[in-house]
Parts: structure tokens; C-alpha cells; sequence
């Protein structure tokens, strides 16, 4: 392995500053939403007292699951000690970082109370698998600081491979926790299932590389840094692999569901009767977002091509945020089994409801785009100001023994 | 001389002598109530559990006298849209989908003994009371609302607007969440929740309060005697709130 050298970028380009613009007016559009739903409450969301969770939280799970999973390239290299993907392990390291900062943003600025942050930090209920998650976010951005340090920082790189063992470690429990956020939810049909736990993984898994890969295309692009096709083709593979563990596990789910009598009626709504949720499902998920990627990816015609590659992670990402609607919003939408073996007549609170509606606001999705647009700014002001990317990534320069 | 007696005169001593009774008894009763309800820097035990047995078959469908009372109560008069109103108890019309016997009942929190509520509650703000009243310390809520999304009756609401004439007894926050108290602030006087009391009102009588853990109860002698229903008992959460005739 030869040795690769950092730069920051240079940080002039009409692209530096566009993205910097634009990634403001997101952020400032998100804060002023944050302000408004502060100010005259939830009312002025699509958020009730049916649907909760709406909106922010998809944006802000999405940020969060593929911030654990954008480590991929980190732990490949340290933990697996695959030394071809080290020179990119500060990037991924550091879009970890961000990711989770943009998604923590957006669960934190859709709070009933935001001010109260620091009760949420100081007042704990450790079986709260919640008040976990907030331990577990936490330390995930301190290890990852950490790891980026001995990663960056000649003297502490004897401990750099043990870094990468706990934070991959970490990792996988967070992620396990954000799953588990739904999977412990014994009250709804839609989640109550330990498979929560592993879909998450493989679902942080394929969002976090797919999102790298696309950095990764936009920096190499941006900046002209030579990119090989080696570097793209290796993890282009496995994002085809994880893509292929995310419908495993929605397979098992939905499988595992339609065996239980019970169970019957949220499968049907979810995939056949569920209006918005169905076509999400088959369309958003399973065609957009698995079919074709993997056609990308691995048909003769198309893999060869950078296009193909960006197509199939803006899809994949596409793929994962219908499946995150379908769950947390389907979840909801499907009414509560109070009365089994019961028909609701009526009601003074929509319990004869056969779905409850949900309509995002322009105030939640404002809120979520911020959130991308945190990461973002965070991302390219790093950039800017250290170190994290090589020099050139050209196959060669990383490892000259390389072969395709 | 004789003197007949004015017979408003009779009627106005019979008045006087009712009055003076019921001032000089009144408050006698209204004390040993009081005297029987828990002191106020007294903590509370879990010697007694507050529960409810609801009888389905005198709840009178199109009554709405228990949720009237509650709102009134705890002044939810807030005017937001009925998807974003907080709704403490409603009124639930069911028809048995096997035989279709048609019920009707009051749904309201149900003081669960296991409350997954209380479970997922990241900060501790919702909280079961010793006595198994489950409540939310306003104080530390932080409106992230995962206990509505774990309470398996619906119970709960989220405070979606700006708050105004709120009861002294019951303090509410926009960005919080909240549910039915058990009208807690009555029971440590030694009363009973709002509903349970219009409901004997309405002369339904529909809806008994007590002390489960005191056998002497008339809640717990009618729980022996009777079939009671807890909603959703397969998830094992002991709910306090029973139904009878479901």
C-alpha cells in the first residue's frame, strides 16, 4: 500500500459556494418551520393525535440509520482490514458524524419541547429503549470524533484498528436500538416484531453506501480528483449485496405476517389496500427502489457505467425512504385493534376509522430538508477545513498491486 | 284562648328545623369524608389501587354525560380540530362482529399495572403513581409522544396549539402530552373522578370507582361477583379499568 495523501478542497468553485448557499437557505427554512410549529404548536403540521410521528421523523430515522451505515467503508478497512478502502475511511468516518447530526437535528427540533433538551440529556429511564438511543447517538458522534482522530493523527494510529472495532460495534447496537424503537412498540400490529432490529442494519447498511458513493461521485467530480474504477466498482458490489439483505428481511417480515391469522388485515392494507402505503411499497420500494438498482448494478449493459452506479444509490436512497414511510406512517395509519372481535360503530375519537389520513405539511418537510442540509454544510465545511480526502483516488495511487 | 296554628308557620319551623339538621350534620359527613381521604404531605401507597369497573349494559348509547363532565372538569375546551384534540375519555359504539350484540362504553386511560407508556417514556415523565394512577409530569415531558405511539388504547393526546383558561387542578402544556388522571386531584380529597359521578348523575350508574385492593370495596365485591373484561388482555398489562357485559 503506498502512501496516500490528504487534501482539503480547494473550496473556490462555483459549486463550493452553491452548495454552501443552498445548504443556508434549507437550513434556514427548516429553523423557521422549527420556529412556527414551536409557536402555534403541532396544530399547523399533518401530525395528530392518530398520526404522530409524521414527516420529521422519516427524514430524521432516514439521517440517522444511514449515518451508522456510511461507516461501512470505515469498518471495512480497519475492522476487516480490506487495506484498499483505508484512504477512504476519514471521509466515511466523517459523514457519519455529520449524517447524525442532521438527523438528530430534525428529532430534536420536533419536539413538543425543544427547550427541554437538556431534561432529555439529565432525567433518564433506562428501560426506555428511547432514552437509550439518545446514550447510543451520543457516543456514536464521540467515537466517531475519536476514531477520526487516531485515523488522522500519526502517533495514536496503533490504535486506530481498535477505534474501528468499537465503533463498529456501536453501531450495529444503535442501529439495533433505532429499529427496536419500533419493534418494541407492542401496541401496533405494523412493528411488535424483532426483525425491526436487523431490517434497520441492512437498511442503515445499503443508505449509508449508497449515500457515500454519492459524495464520493460529487467530491471526485467536483474537485477533479481522479477517480478509479476500482474504487467505485468494489463498494458498488456490495451496495448491490446489502440492497439484496434489505429485501430479505422485508421479505421475511411480510412472510412471517402473512402466516399469522392476526396479522391478516394490516398486510393487506399495507400491500394491497393502503392507497399511498401500497404504491410506496411495490413502486417507492421494491421497484425503484431494489429492482432497478440491482439491474443497475448488475447487468452487463449498465455496470460499467458511473451513471448507472449514481442511478442505482439515488434509488436505493429513493427505495429506503418509501420503506421508512411505509413503516413508521402505514404503522399508524392502520387503526389500533382495541376491541378484538369487535366492529367499531362509533366513535369520539376515530376509533371507527378504517385509516387514519395523513397529510405531511410543508413545515415537516421544510424541518426534514433541513436536516439533509445540516449534513451537508457540515460535510463541505469539513472538507474545507481538514484533511479527509486523498489526494487522488485513482486505482493505482492507492494501492499499486491494484487489479480490477 | 286557643290559638290555631298558621299552617305556614308549621311549614316554615319544619324548614328551619331541616336546615339546621343538615347544617349541624353536613359538615360532619363532608369531614369524615375528608378525614377518610389521604393528607396532603402524606405520600400515597400502594396499599390501595385506584380502578373502575364500567357495566357495558347500562352505559346508554348516545349518552355523553361522563365525556361532557370531563371536559368540563379539566376544561379541554379548547376549540382545535377533532383530529388534534385532546381527548381524555370518549364514547365507543361496538357491535360483536360473531353474534351482533351492539354495546357502548366509555374509553378512557386504563391505569394499566404494566404501562408501556410509562415503559417507553425516554425522561421518566410518564409515571405510574403508587396507587396505579398513571400519569405525565408536565414538567419534564418533552412532547416526543413515543408513549402514544405505545399505548395500545389510544389514550393519550398531544397538546398541538397554545393553551388558554386552564383549571388550576389541572395544568396542561401546548407540546406535551396527556391523558385522563383518574381526576387524581379528587381522589387524594377523598371524591371521585368526574365521569363516575356524572354518569350516577345521568342515573346511569354505568361506571363504579374504588379501591381494588380492599376487599370491603364495592368495586372488589362486584369484581368477585361478576364476569369482568380487561381491553386487550392478552398483552398482560392489568389494566385498572374492567368491563363488565362486553
Amino acid at each position: 500500500m503506498k502512501n496516500v495523501t490528504y487534501c482539503v478542497i480547494e473550496g473556490k468553485s462555483p459549486g463550493f459556494y452553491g452548495g454552501i448557499a443552498v445548504s443556508l437557505l434549507f437550513i434556514s427554512l427548516g429553523l423557521f418551520a422549527a420556529y412556527n410549529m414551536e409557536h402555534h404548536g403541532h396544530a399547523i403540521t399533518g401530525m395528530t393525535n392518530q398520526i404522530v410521528w409524521g414527516m420529521p421523523h422519516i427524514f430524521a430515522i432516514f439521517l440517522i440509520v444511514a449515518a451508522s451505515g456510511v461507516l461501512n467503508v470505515a469498518s471495512i478497512s480497519s475492522v476487516f482490514r480490506k487495506v484498499f478502502y483505508s484512504p477512504l475511511a476519514r471521509l466515511s468516518a466523517l459523514l457519519a458524524i455529520t449524517l447524525l447530526i442532521g438527523g438528530l437535528s430534525v428529532l430534536v427540533l420536533d419536539l413538543g419541547r425543544p427547550d427541554r433538551l437538556i431534561i432529555a440529556m439529565t432525567y433518564y429511564n433506562f428501560k426506555s429503549i428511547f432514552a437509550w438511543n439518545i446514550i447510543l447517538y451520543n457516543g456514536f458522534i464521540m467515537i466517531c470524533a475519536i476514531y477520526l482522530w487516531f485515523m488522522m493523527e500519526r502517533r495514536m494510529q496503533r490504535y486506530y484498528p481498535t477505534a474501528g472495532l468499537i465503533a463498529f460495534i456501536w453501531r450495529l447496537i444503535l442501529t439495533t436500538g433505532t429499529g427496536s424503537i419500533f419493534g418494541l412498540l407492542v401496541a401496533r400490529e405494523a412493528y411488535q416484531t424483532a426483525i425491526m432490529a436487523p431490517l434497520f442494519i441492512a437498511l442503515s447498511l445499503s443508505l449509508g453506501l449508497a449515500i457515500f458513493l454519492i459524495v464520493l461521485l460529487i467530491d471526485c467530480w467536483e474537485t477533479h480528483c481522479a477517480l478509479g474504477e476500482g474504487v467505485l466498482h468494489r463498494p458498488k458490489t456490495l451496495l448491490g449485496v446489502l440492497i439484496g439483505a434489505v429485501f430479505y428481511f422485508v421479505l421475511a417480515y411480510h412472510i412471517s405476517h402473512l402466516y399469522f391469522t392476526g396479522r391478516h388485515g394490516v398486510e393487506y392494507f399495507i400491500l394491497a389496500g393502503g392507497g399511498i402505503y401500497t404504491v410506496l411499497f411495490w413502486g417507492g420500494y421494491l421497484f425503484l427502489g431494489t429492482i432497478l438498482p440491482l439491474l443497475l448494478l448488475y447487468h452487463d449493459r449498465f455496470t460499467r457505467s458511473r451513471a448507472s452506479i449514481a442511478a442505482a444509490s439515488i434509488l436505493t436512497l429513493i427505495g429506503g425512504f418509501s420503506l421508512l414511510y411505509v413503516i413508521i406512517i402505514g404503522g399508524q395509519a392502520y387503526p389500533l385493534e382495541i376491541f378484538p372481535g369487535m366492529e367499531v360503530t362509533s366513535s369520539g375519537f376515530f376509533d371507527d376509522s378504517p385509516v387514519h389520513p395523513y397529510t405531511p405539511s410543508v413545515w415537516e418537510i421544510m424541518l426534514g430538508l433541513s436536516g439533509i442540509a445540516i449534513s451537508a454544510l457540515l460535510t463541505v465545511l469539513a472538507l474545507r477545513i481538514m484533511p479527509f480526502m486523498p489526494r487522488s483516488l485513482a486505482d493505482n495511487d492507492i494501492d499499486e498491486t491494484f487489479k480490477d | 284562648m286557643s290559638e290555631d296554628i298558621n299552617p305556614n308557620r308549621r311549614a316554615f319551623l319544619k324548614t328551619t328545623a331541616a336546615v339546621a339538621g343538615v347544617t349541624v350534620v353536613a359538615p360532619g359527613v363532608l369531614l369524615y369524608g375528608v378525614s377518610q381521604a389521604k393528607p396532603a404531605d402524606e405520600a400515597v401507597t400502594s396499599d390501595v389501587r385506584w380502578g373502575m369497573l364500567i357495566d357495558t349494559t347500562k352505559c346508554a348509547d348516545g349518552c355523553d354525560a361522563c365525556v361532557n363532565a370531563c371536559t368540563a372538569e379539566h376544561g379541554l375546551t379548547e376549540d382545535s380540530s377533532p383530529e388534534t384534540k385532546a381527548h381524555w375519555i370518549r364514547k365507543v359504539g361496538l357491535r360483536d362482529k360473531q353474534t351482533g350484540r351492539e354495546s357502548s362504553l366509555p374509553m378512557l386511560c386504563q391505569h394499566c399495572e404494566n404501562p408501556p407508556c410509562v415503559d417507553v417514556c425516554p425522561t421518566g415523565a410518564s409515571f405510574k403513581r403508587a396507587d396505579g394512577i398513571v400519569l405525565v409530569d408536565r414538567h419534564i415531558c418533552i412532547g416526543c409522544r413515543y408513549c402514544m405511539m405505545a399505548c395500545p388504547y389510544k389514550a393519550r393526546s398531544f397538546i398541538h396549539e397554545t393553551l388558554e383558561n386552564q383549571k388550576p387542578h389541572t395544568p396542561r402544556g401546548k407540546g406535551t402530552v396527556e391523558s385522563c388522571t383518574l381526576c387524581v386531584h379528587r381522589v387524594d380529597s377523598g371524591g371521585e373522578p368526574a365521569c363516575v359521578e356524572a354518569c350516577s348523575q345521568a342515573d346511569h350508574k354505568a361506571m363504579l370507582f374504588g379501591d381494588m385492593k380492599d376487599p370491603n370495596s364495592e368495586i372488589s365485591k362486584k369484581l368477585s361477583e361478576v364476569s369482568s373484561t380487561a381491553l386487550r388482555a392478552d398483552m398482560g398489562l392489568n389494566p385498572g379499568v374492567r368491563y363488565q357485559g362486553l
